[in-house]
C-alpha cells in the first residue's frame, strides 16, 4: 500500500472570471518509509497540494488517497480521522504558548487511543530526548530558541505515531547548521518508524537527505530528476 | 479523540486524563484572568444587591404581617395593602367563632394617622394599629408584658425603628422625658417603645388601643374593624377552615392564611408597583453587563489562539474536542467568579443591614440563583465565544 497515491489531481481557486487553477493535473505516489522533497518556486501550488494530502481541505477533482483512505469525496470527520495519522510539521512552529515543550509533545500523545495519562507523558519524555530536548522539559516556547521549538515540534508530530509525515519548509526560519541537524533529525526519526515523509522545502542545502525530489511549477510536476 | 477513545475514558477515567488546556490557557495569562474575574464578580455583586435590596424590601413590607399570632385572617375585599385597608363589619369576626375548628378571634384597627413630629412639628404619616390590650395580638410575648399601659386613654406605644422624621422619640423616652404630641389633634402620650421597622408603606408605627384608635380616627364607622385575626384548635388544617369559612361568611370579607395574609401584602407591591420590576431590572443589567465582560475575554482568547486551535484541528483534534475546551474555560470563570461575589456579598449585606435596618440577608435560594446565574451567563458567553472557532481553518495555517 502506497502513503501517498494522487492521481489527475486538479485544484483551484475563487469561481467564474476570478477561477485560478493552482494545481493541474497532478499525479504521484509516496511508498511507505520514503522521504520525498517537494520544491519549486513560491505560488507554485506546494503548499496547497500539501494540505490536500494533509486532508485540511476538500478534494475538488481527482483521486488522493492518503494511508489507505480515499480523500475526494471524504466529508470533515473522515478527514479528521486520516489527520490523525498523518503528523504536521510547519514554517512556523504553531507550539501552544500555554503549554510547556512537554506538554505541548504530550498534545501529540493524548491521540493515542488506549493509553493511560502516564504512558502518554512517558512518550511525550521519550520523543523529546530523541530530539534531544530532555533538559527542556518544563521551558515554555518563549524560553527556546527557534531551532529548539522546531525540534519540539517535530516531537509533537511524531508523538502520534504517525504513518506519513508532512513538512511545509521546518527550515525557513533556522540558519543553515541549525536546519540541517532539525532535517537530518527528522530524517533519521522517520526512517526508524518507517514513516513517509513528504517535505516542502526552498533550502538546496538539504536535498541530499531525499530519496527522491519532486519539483513543481506553475501548478505542475515537471519530470522526476534523479 | 475518537469514539472509541472516548468511551475507554468513559470506562477507565484515569485513561481520559489529558492536559488541562483550558486551565493552562486560563491562567497562564494572569493579568486577562483577573480582569475577567473582577468582571464576573461585579457581575454577580451587582445581582447579589439588586435581588437582596428587592428581597429585603419585600421582606420588610411584612415585618408587621409576620408578628400576628392568627393562623387565619379576615380583611374586606376592598384592602388593595397595608396602606389601603378598608373596614369590614367586626361581626363577621364573631361569626366565624361559630365554627368549630376556631379557638379564638382578635380585632385589629388599622390606618395611617398623621403624627406631629414633637421637635418639629411637621406631621407625617404614621402606621397605626388598635388592639385589646387585654389580648395582644403579637406572638412576640414582650409586647404582653407592656400592653396594660395602654388601658389608660390617649396612650401608645412608639415603634424604636421609625425613621427619624417622626422626631427622637426613642431618646426623650429613655431619657426618663415624658413624650407627649398631637395626632389629629388629640394629645397622645408614648407609654412605651416596642420594636417592629419600617416598610414600604409606613415609615414608622404606633400601638393603640382600640379605644383610643377610635378616637383619633371619629370618621371610622362604629363596628367596623380593618383586619381580624383568628387563631384554630391545634392540629387543624388552615386551608380547609380558610375553604370553610369562605363559603359560610358572605362576600364582603376575604377569609386567608396568615400566608396568605403576607403575600397579599406582598403581591401588591410586587405587581402593583414599578419596585419589584425596578430591582429585577438591575439584576437583569448585572446579567448583561457579565455576559458581556465574559464575552469579551473568551472572544479574545479565542482570537488570539486561533492558530493553535487550528493547529490542534490540523494535528486531527476534533473540532467538539476544542468546543469543550472553551465552555471548561467558561466553566472555570464561574466558578472562580461566584466566590469572591458570593464574599462581597455577605459583605455588602451587612453593610447595608447596619445602615438602612432593611431585613437584607444572604439565603440559600438567592445564592444558588445568582450562581445559576453567573454559570449560565458564562455558558452563554463561552457558546458565543466558540462561533470563532469555525474561523480557526487548519489549512490557512501552512
Amino acid at each position: 500500500m502506497t502513503a501517498v497515491s494522487i492521481d489527475h489531481l486538479c485544484h483551484g481557486f475563487g469561481t467564474g472570471a476570478m477561477r485560478r487553477e493552482v494545481l493541474q493535473n497532478i499525479s504521484l505516489e509516496v511508498m511507505p518509509g520514503e522521504v520525498v522533497l517537494l520544491t519549486g518556486p513560491s505560488g507554485c501550488g506546494k503548499t496547497t497540494l500539501l494540505t490536500l494530502i494533509g486532508a485540511l481541505r476538500t478534494v475538488q477533482s481527482g483521486m488522493v488517497s492518503v494511508l489507505g483512505q480515499r480523500l475526494d469525496g471524504a466529508g470533515r470527520r473522515r478527514r479528521q480521522q486520516v489527520r490523525r495519522r498523518i503528523g504536521m510539521i510547519f514554517q512556523g512552529h504553531n507550539l501552544l504558548r500555554c503549554l510547556t515543550a512537554e506538554q505541548n509533545v504530550q498534545m501529540g500523545a493524548d491521540l493515542l487511543p488506549g493509553l493511560s495519562y502516564r504512558a502518554r507523558r512517558d512518550e511525550a519524555r521519550r520523543w523529546l530526548r530523541a530530539v534531544g530536548l530532555e533538559d527542556h522539559l518544563p521551558k515554555m516556547p518563549q524560553d527556546l530558541s527557534g531551532g529548539q521549538k522546531q525540534r519540539v515540534a517535530i516531537a509533537r508530530a511524531l508523538a502520534a505515531h504517525p504513518r506519513l509525515l508532512l513538512a511545509d519548509e521546518p527550515t525557513a526560519a533556522l540558519d543553515s547548521r541549525t536546519g540541517r541537524e532539525v532535517v537530518e533529525l527528522l530524517q533519521n526519526l522517520a526512517r526508524e518508524q518507517s514513516c513517509a515523509v513528504l517535505m516542502v522545502t526552498h533550502d538546496p542545502r538539504i536535498l541530499d537527505v531525499a530519496d527522491r525530489v519532486l519539483q513543481m511549477e506553475d501548478g505542475c510536476l515537471l519530470p522526476a530528476v534523479q | 479523540m475518537s469514539d472509541v477513545g472516548f468511551l475507554r475514558s468513559m470506562i477507565r477515567p484515569w485513561q481520559g486524563r489529558r492536559i488541562p488546556l483550558s486551565w493552562l490557557l486560563l491562567t497562564r495569562q494572569p493579568v486577562r484572568l483577573i480582569v475577567a474575574l473582577a468582571g464576573i464578580s461585579f457581575a454577580g455583586i451587582l445581582m447579589f444587591m439588586q435581588l437582596g435590596f428587592r428581597d429585603g424590601l419585600f421582606d420588610a413590607s411584612v415585618t408587621v404581617h409576620r408578628r400576628f399570632d392568627a393562623d387565619l385572617v379576615l380583611i374586606s375585599p376592598r384592602s388593595a395593602s397595608s396602606v389601603r385597608m378598608a373596614g369590614f363589619p367586626r361581626r363577621r369576626l364573631v361569626q366565624t367563632l361559630a365554627d368549630p375548628a376556631v379557638e379564638g378571634v382578635t380585632p385589629v384597627h388599622w390606618g395611617l394617622m398623621l403624627w406631629r413630629n414633637p421637635e418639629t412639628r411637621r406631621n407625617r404619616a404614621i402606621l397605626a394599629l388598635g388592639f385589646n390590650p387585654e389580648d395582644p395580638f403579637f406572638l412576640d410575648p414582650e409586647l404582653a408584658k407592656i400592653s396594660g399601659v395602654l388601658k389608660q386613654k390617649g396612650r401608645i406605644l412608639f415603634d424604636q425603628l421609625s425613621r427619624p422624621e417622626f422626631g427622637p422619640i426613642a431618646e426623650w423616652f429613655r431619657e426618663g422625658r415624658t413624650v407627649e404630641t398631637e395626632i389629629a389633634g388629640n394629645r397622645i402620650r408614648v407609654e412605651g417603645l416596642v420594636s417592629l421597622g419600617t416598610s414600604f408603606g409606613a415609615d414608622g408605627n404606633l400601638l393603640t388601643s382600640t379605644e383610643t384608635f377610635l378616637d383619633l380616627m371619629p370618621q371610622k364607622p362604629p363596628g367596623a374593624i380593618e383586619v381580624g385575626l383568628i387563631r384554630l384548635k391545634p392540629g387543624e388544617d388552615p386551608d380547609q377552615v380558610v375553604k370553610r369559612l369562605q363559603r359560610r361568611l358572605p362576600d364582603d370579607v376575604t377569609v386567608l392564611t396568615k400566608q396568605g395574609f403576607i403575600d397579599f401584602e406582598q403581591n401588591y407591591w410586587k405587581t402593583s408597583t414599578s419596585i419589584g420590576f425596578i430591582f429585577t431590572l438591575g439584576a437583569a443589567m448585572g446579567f448583561v453587563v457579565g455576559c458581556v465582560i465574559v464575552y469579551q475575554v473568551l472572544y479574545t482568547d479565542v482570537s488570539d489562539h486561533l492558530p493553535e486551535y487550528a493547529t490542534l484541528m490540523a494535528m486531527g483534534y476534533r473540532i467538539t474536542h476544542l468546543l469543550a475546551v472553551v465552555i471548561r474555560e467558561g466553566f472555570y470563570l464561574a466558578a472562580l467568579g461566584y466566590v469572591p461575589a458570593y464574599l462581597a456579598g455577605q459583605g455588602l449585606y451587612w453593610f447595608v443591614r447596619d445602615a438602612t435596618k432593611l431585613p437584607v440577608g444572604m439565603d440559600l435560594s438567592r445564592a444558588l440563583t445568582v450562581l445559576t446565574m453567573i454559570f449560565v451567563m458564562c455558558m452563554l458567553s463561552s457558546v458565543l465565544a466558540m462561533r470563532r472557532l469555525v474561523d480557526a481553518d487548519p489549512a490557512e495555517i501552512f
